[in-house]
């Protein structure tokens, strides 16, 4: 019976995340009508090219949609109601859990900070909600099970969760509220009454979501898609394993230091990625990477700039660096055991 | 006359959202007054979070999205 079960949903993974009979049908189309061997540089790039932005935008708007329905009951006033009624390590996981099902776009993150911070939410919580909002979202979960398996995509909601708790308690141990400037806690935050919303409702919503994701991500997808289509096919796999590679002792820092000024949607990283462990480099690295990528970007901290000030800006910048870093060996370590 | 705010910091969806709402008046043939509030001050004053949100009437009812013209037409007729 279990066996039957775990058939079952090993098909489905292979045919409906992974999508491996599209792999074959693109391949198909670029050795009979394109007449290119599969084997050939040109070939193998073109069908990653065709292939993953066909998968990645399909996923995309079917998981944002389902995804979107399920965080409509979940609106950031709601989850700071939640939050409210929690003091401590409890905030913060409960926090960290919040911030991957909350709706959270960047524009939103100022709002969000003054609504937290004046409602009285301990700063350990506030920022336990905003370093895993980012990294962690349901969608990105799907994904990476797609491109590598379950057991990874587990693990990297487990150790991004963590990296959420521990970066609030650090930055609730470091007693930074000095830090935040004065006029958010003078701004009163009312507690309105959000309108009902119907089914329907929820069913629009979900697909405006979908329509202004990919109105903003398609353009990071292609480039990372293509990016990987280069490193899948063209950049030879001793040179990325010299500089990514485990026999270097600085991946993951190198692969971190190239994550952080780079703004892109974690769909837009997964396709590297996805070539990345392809060429061998380790799991760990390449989750460094990701995470470096999502976690932290230039739009977001300007944003929060404005709210406060520079030790506590540069206090959770260095926290989430280094626990970036940390995760990253680990998974290194560990990883073999995963994939 | 109706008092429509469009409530929203200055991201790229909260212009959507007064573009999508000046549609909506005109379409639904209401006469009200369209003003956009980017003070963050007042935005909180309303409750609201999730950006951009819209207020009829000094009503909130609608927050973090932008609907169709279509269901803003339906939405301004509730009244």
């Amino acid at each position: 019976m279990l066996e039957a079960l775990g058939t079952v949903l090993s098909w489905l993974n292979e045919n409906l995340l992974k999508m491996t009979w599209l792999n074959d049908l693109v391949g198909r189309l670029v050795q009979d009508v394109l007449g290119l061997s599969l084997t050939s540089r040109l070939g193998t790039s073109i069908q990653f090219f065709i292939y993953d932005s066909v998968k990645i935008f399909v996923l995309l708007s079917a998981l944002i949609f389902a995804i979107s329905y399920v965080q409509s009951y979940f609106p950031p006033e709601r989850t700071k109601a939640i939050l409210g009624r929690f003091n401590g390590v409890g905030g913060m996981v409960l926090g960290a859990l919040l911030g991957t099902i909350t709706p959270f776009c960047s524009c939103s993150s100022i709002p969000l900070f003054i609504g937290f911070t004046s409602a009285g939410l301990p700063l350990g919580v506030t920022f336990a909600f905003l370093i895993s909002s980012p990294l962690v979202d349901l969608a990105s979960v799907m994904l990476l099970a797609s491109i590598f398996n379950w057991t990874t995509a587990i693990a990297y909601v487990v150790m991004g969760l963590l990296l959420a708790v521990l970066g609030g308690a650090t930055i609730s141990a470091l007693k930074l509220e000095r830090y935040v400037e004065p006029f958010v806690f003078g701004t009163h935050l009312a507690d309105a009454e959000l309108p009902e919303l119907t089914r329907r409702d929820r069913i629009s919503f979900a697909r405006e979501q979908v329509a202004d994701i990919v109105r903003r991500v398609w353009k990071y997808v292609l480039i990372g898609v293509g990016i990987g289509a280069v490193i899948h096919g063209w950049i030879p796999g001793e040179f990325i394993s010299a500089v990514l590679g485990d026999q270097n002792p600085f991946a993951v820092i190198i692969a971190t230091a190239i994550g952080v000024p780079m703004y892109a949607d974690i769909f837009g990283t997964l396709p590297i990625a996805e070539a990345l462990v392809g060429k061998g480099v380790g799991l760990g690295t390449v989750l460094a990477f990701m995470m470096a990528v999502t976690a932290l970007s230039l739009p977001s901290l300007i944003m929060l700039k404005k709210v406060v000030k520079t030790p506590l800006l540069a206090a959770f910048f260095t926290i989430v660096v280094t626990g970036i870093i940390i995760i990253g060996y680990t998974f290194n370590a560990f990883g073999r055991l995963l994939v | 006359m109706m008092e429509i705010k469009v409530l929203g910091p200055g991201c790229a969806n909260c212009n959507r959202l007064e573009q999508a709402t000046r549609e909506a008046v005109q379409k639904a043939g209401l006469e009200a007054s369209i003003e956009k509030v980017s003070e963050l001050q007042e935005i909180m004053g309303y409750g609201v979070m999730s950006t951009p949100a819209l207020v009829v009437n000094g009503e909130l009812r609608l927050a973090g999205r932008v609907p169709s013209v279509d269901d803003l037409v339906a939405l301004l007729k509730r009244g």
